[in-house]
């Protein structure tokens, strides 16, 4: 049983990639922080029909992301109040001190996150390799296990078959309920998370029943 | 956000004209354009975007045109500031002046926001 959970994603949704594990630990008892680094102030899809703008979508994305957490059973949820899209052009060394800092003070057993270069779009690829950076500014004996997320097409050609893969059939409703929280990206949208929602075909409830992590080697090594 | 009238606009842009203004000006497809969703996977594409945020300016005239998609060009002294593609527009509880278009997904695909305060 795993003692306090580290969530390390950019962008509210995100957590979408942990969050059946996430109910289960938290069923368990088991505390998770989440470290949500933006807000998803780039987001395109505002609602549908659109009722937030470019302006007031922090503030509603906070909002989807807070009730997400209530029902994941997240209840330390930490805010970087990073831009959207901006992560890559930061000092990485800065925020990996900060990230460090939360991790010196929560002291977790695991750190879930998405791997580095293999997870598409910037932010992700920048959130996991501060993440990496974080953990290897700790001496060797005291490094947590990092998972990551990899979400390239060949992730499996290039990283090999995944070394854990959980299925969360059992939270799959509640998953799915904390995933809908995220109004604005989710509901009635044609596109990304809102897509697999709404089709319930047999391949989109099976991405969402199974959560497919490889082991950061280097992070422990 | 309301669809766009284009004398409601052409008044709005009047009225911030000729004093310091703070703009953001956005074109976006999207991050996702390969891999992650289904949707995503349409083949080739050459991702694009770009965005500027809280540029101080001043324009002297200020014009909307065309008959939906709209567009706007704002002269500056030296420059200009334009947006095509705009469809739906609002002018917020802070005096801001937000516009916005989607594409033909109802994703924000352009956006032009100015305040009189910083962003």
């Amino acid at each position: 049983m795993e003692k306090h959970v580290l969530l390390v994603f950019p962008h509210p949704d995100d957590e979408v990639f942990a969050s059946g594990s996430a109910i289960q630990w938290s069923q368990q008892g088991t505390p998770v922080t989440y470290v949500c680094a933006t807000l998803g102030e780039m987001g395109r899809n505002m609602g549908v029909p659109a009722y937030a703008n470019r302006e007031t979508l922090p503030q509603v994305r906070q909002q989807e992301l807070m009730e997400a957490c209530r029902q994941i059973g997240i209840d330390d949820l930490r805010l970087l109040g990073l831009r959207d899209k901006t992560l890559e052009f930061e000092d990485l060394d800065a925020l990996a001190d900060r990230l460090l800092a939360i991790i010196q003070e929560i002291n977790p057993s695991l750190i879930i996150t998405f791997y580095p270069g293999y997870s598409v779009h910037p932010d992700h690829n920048t959130c996991g390799e501060i993440v990496v950076r974080a953990v290897q500014k700790i001496p060797v004996e005291g490094r947590p296990p990092v998972y990551c997320r990899a979400l390239v097409k060949n992730a499996e050609q290039v990283l090999g078959k995944p070394d854990i893969t959980w299925d969360v059939s059992e939270v799959l409703e509640q998953k799915i309920e904390a995933l809908k929280a995220h109004r604005t990206q989710v509901i009635g949208t044609k596109n990304g998370l809102g897509e697999r929602l709404s089709k319930q075909d047999t391949e989109s409830m099976n991405w969402f029943r199974f959560e497919h992590f490889w082991i950061y080697k280097e992070a422990i090594e | 956000m309301q669809s766009i009238r284009k004398e409601d606009v052409q008044q709005a842009l009047d009225r911030l004209s000729n004093q310091q203004v703070y703009v953001h000006l956005e074109s976006n497809q999207g991050a996702y354009t390969q891999g992650a969703y289904p949707s995503a996977n349409k083949g080739p594409f050459h991702h694009t975007g770009v965005f500027i945020r809280n540029a101080g300016i001043r324009y002297s005239h200020g014009k909307i045109t065309g008959d939906g998609p709209f567009r706007i060009g704002l002269k500056m002294e030296f420059g200009w500031v334009y947006a095509e593609g705009l469809t739906d527009w609002e002018q917020d509880d802070q005096g801001r002046i937000l516009f916005v278009g989607y594409d033909l997904e109802g994703r924000l695909a352009v956006a032009l926001d100015l305040s009189q305060q910083p962003l």
